[in-house]
């Protein structure tokens, strides 16, 4: 069962960095439009558009 | 900002000063709404339309809240950047940016779902060691995963629960129960009785439980702030597009100014078919005015010098220059607001089914885990089994599925509702929705339109309605409109008068064939005023000629009353309009009971008083006069064309055109409500099974997890079956 060391705290770190990538797309305000975000993917305009 | 170095000095301070000159001006955020967007190219097209115009900085449409917000630099005005939409073929309308909070997403709201993720992430982890031990580890193995499963469950719950602690804090502070009281407690003293267990290696250990609890619990909470915060953010949406700007007149100067800024004795400048911004006196100018969401009356009222006006009226024809007698929240229109906060409070009186959930619920679980304790305290005089089965009995009855009976529930109707053009304000609307067994309409702007059709146009001699249609096609006033529609459907060419010109506040006149004729009020043409709404026609001889208007219908109207009227409720009309014009339209759709010239505490009496005979009362209605009573009946509807005020003291608002759902939304009303009593009943069931093994002392986590579980799931499928 010495297994156990390494697993418990890999699984750990996984869920974990899953749940820290989770709070910052909600910090970075990526649910405010789930619907034209999913539409953006399919133009094929640049999305860096430096203003002259 | 720091200059480059630059071989000519000039160079270097041009762009300093701009720099300088730019930052005193605030830039220009502004926000537009565009209901027609719908796909990906109408993004790009948009957003690259805008990003071409020199001085914007920055665009972003959000095709969700169809909107979009505009980074400008300062000096650019809304009015622009809307041609400038609206040229691409898309509608666009203003938003006043201050009212619109919700560009920044609502922080309650992020809050929330941060607490939720963290909870299902402790959640997943504990239950993955729980397993385990459900399946047999045992002795130095289980020990250490009930510490690991202690190590996470702790900060997570005191991160994540803490909108119950809160709760049920502000709660037992106020001597009160509720719902959050028995949670807190469950959650608390499964941590504690789990802790001391595992200290002793003992072998019922309920830290996943508790976890569970929390983040099912904290699901239902959820559901419920979104379904509110929707509906909010397309309230503030509806607010946000009456942008409150005034034309202030200042030396003879014009300047657009915001209504916020005008003070008394400011001379406004009201053009036809604006609406007053303040109370005042008209100071120059004649008109004609429409003052049906204040009063109710349909037929439009000749406005002169000297004459008194009050916010929220219509000028029709001619321009108005008004000095403000009273600004802001001195404004009649104000003072009627400060009568619904008054009846407001009387709707605290409704007990939402959780909460009467609750209070029934609440004592019944306290006492039982108590007994319990007791019991078994004195029948063993071991403090531990005792606590242990306390505890057990409180985790298997907390009201893990009595949390998701009511928000599952109002997420998929509020969903439903919102999808036939029904905005759901109030969380308890659609439980008292379902009560409802009488219900009230207001005539003008509710039931009919607001705009007036001409009656019996195949009445008017042809030659007359030539020349009617010819002077009404020079005037914007509602009734000419009415005139010249009636005579285009008719087929009736304009005949060839000159010299039409606008007489504003009477009507307009020309010459036809020599002779002098005129289109307007009755005492301008010569004719004898009638108590119906009508306009004359005065062909210089002859007599004038009347044109009788009746108000058009609003569409779903009829089928609106008919659904209610096919339901069993009792239908009545009450209107502050003329007694033949109520009449009229009672006969029209069928309705036996009426009330006319109903003064607005007259309509807020009568809707009490039907309340206090035991009816529950649904009032529909959109004007300043109907606030009062939309504010005193159990529940209240609003068209999306009601005034502000109106539509802030209304529980449901209607945002299309169309009434027809109205009497769908009864009857989806009165089906959530049995779902939610469904699903209480439901709940119930798992705790009656689960609960005599709990005092019974045969519980153990496995099947604390189970219930739980299998619970809050069937009563969220449950939920989904709602049509």
């Amino acid at each position: 069962m010495n297994v156990l060391a390494y697993l418990i705290p890999i699984s750990l770190i996984l869920g974990g960095l899953g749940l820290v990538f989770f709070i910052y797309t909600v910090r970075s305000n990526q649910y405010d439009d789930p619907e034209g975000d999913a539409r953006r993917i399919l133009t094929d305009d640049w999305d860096e558009h430096p203003k002259p | 900002m720091r200059p480059a170095p630059s071989a000519c000095p000039a160079c270097a301070a041009a762009p300093a000063a701009e720099a300088l000159a730019a930052r005193d001006l605030p830039d220009a955020r502004i926000a537009l709404s565009l209901p027609t967007i719908h796909c990906a190219a109408c993004i790009s097209k948009i957003e690259s339309a805008l990003d071409a115009h020199p001085q914007v900085r920055s665009a972003r449409v959000n095709l969700t809240l169809k909107r979009a917000s505009i980074d400008a630099a300062p000096g650019v005005t809304a009015d622009e950047m809307r041609a400038l939409v609206e040229r691409l073929g898309y509608e666009a309308h203003e938003l006043d940016a201050g009212t619109l909070n919700a560009t920044a997403t609502d922080k309650a709201g992020r809050d929330l779902l941060m607490r939720l993720a963290v909870a299902g992430f402790a959640a997943m982890n504990v239950m993955l060691l729980s397993i385990s031990v459900w399946s047999g580890a045992d002795a130095a193995t289980r020990d250490l995963f009930h510490w690991i499963s202690a190590a996470i469950t702790l900060p997570a719950i005191a991160f994540s629960g803490m909108p119950f602690f809160r709760n049920a804090w502000a709660a037992l502070r106020q001597g009160r129960l509720n719902m959050d009281v028995p949670i807190t407690l469950a959650i608390v003293l499964a941590v504690i009785t789990s802790l001391w267990e595992t200290s002793l290696s003992g072998e019922h250990a309920y830290f996943d439980a508790a976890i569970a609890l929390t983040f099912f619990l904290l699901a239902g909470r959820y559901l419920d702030h979104r379904t509110r915060a929707i509906a909010r953010s397309a309230a503030e949406e509806l607010t946000a597009l009456e942008v409150p700007r005034a034309t202030r007149l200042h030396d003879g100067e014009e300047k657009v100014v915001s209504v916020s800024e005008l003070a008394a004795g400011d001379l406004v400048l009201v053009r036809p078919g604006g609406r007053m911004p303040v109370d005042g006196e008209i100071v120059g100018g004649t008109s004609e005015i429409d003052r049906s969401l204040l009063t109710g009356e349909t037929r439009p009222v000749f406005a002169g010098e000297g004459q008194a006006v009050s916010a929220g009226e219509v000028n029709l024809t001619g321009p108005l220059t008004i000095r403000a007698t009273a600004v802001g929240a001195e404004t009649s229109l104000h003072r009627m607001a400060d009568l619904v906060a008054i009846a407001e409070s009387g709707r605290s009186r409704y007990t939402s089914l959780a909460d009467r959930a609750a209070k029934l619920y609440a004592p019944g679980v306290h006492i039982l885990a108590g007994l319990s304790f007791l019991g078994w305290y004195l029948y063993t005089w071991d403090l531990r089994t005792a606590l242990n089965i306390a505890a057990a009995v409180l985790i298997i009855t907390c009201p893990c599925a009595l949390g998701l009976a009511v928000p599952a529930v109002t997420t998929a109707a509020s969903g439903r509702l919102f999808r036939r053009g029904m905005l759901i304000k109030h969380e308890t609307a659609l439980e008292r929705l379902a009560q409802v067994d009488t219900v009230v309409f207001d005539k003008t702007g509710t039931l009919t339109a607001g705009t007036p059709r001409l009656e019996a146009p195949g009445t008017v001699p042809p030659e007359a309605m030539a020349v009617a249609r010819a002077l009404a096609e020079g005037s914007s006033h509602p009734l000419a409109r009415a005139i010249a529609e009636a005579a285009r459907e008719a087929g009736v060419a304009a005949a060839k008068v000159s010299d039409v010109t606008e007489v504003p506040g009477y009507g307009t006149k020309g010459r036809y064939e020599g002779r002098e004729v005129r289109l307007g009020r009755a005492s301008w043409t010569g004719a004898k005023p009638r108590t119906q709404t009508a306009s004359f026609l005065d062909m210089g001889g002859g007599g004038p000629v009347a044109f009788p208007f009746t108000d058009a219908l609003r569409p779903g109207a009829q089928e609106a009353v008919a659904a209610l009227v096919a339901d069993g409720k009792r239908v009545i009309l009450m209107s502050g309009d003329t007694e033949p014009a109520v009449a009229t339209l009672a006969d029209r759709l069928g309705i036996k009971e009426w009330t006319a010239e109903a003064l607005p505490a007259d309509k807020a009496a009568r809707v009490e008083e039907l309340g206090g005979e035991g009816g529950h009362v649904l009032m529909v209605g959109d004007g300043l006069n109907d606030t009062a009573a939309l504010a005193a009946a159990h529940v209240s509807i609003s068209p999306a064309s009601a005034l502000d005020a109106a539509r802030v003291a209304s529980d449901i608002v209607l945002l299309g055109n169309d009434l027809s759902p109205i009497g769908a939304a009864c009857v989806t009303a009165r089906s959530a409500t049995r779902r939610i009593r469904e699903n209480f009943r439901i709940a119930t069931v798992y705790n009656i099974v689960a609960v005599p093994l709990a005092v019974a002392g045969l519980a153990t986590p496995l099947i604390a997890a189970l219930a739980m579980s299998a619970s809050s799931i069937t009563v969220s499928l449950n939920a989904l079956r709602l049509r």
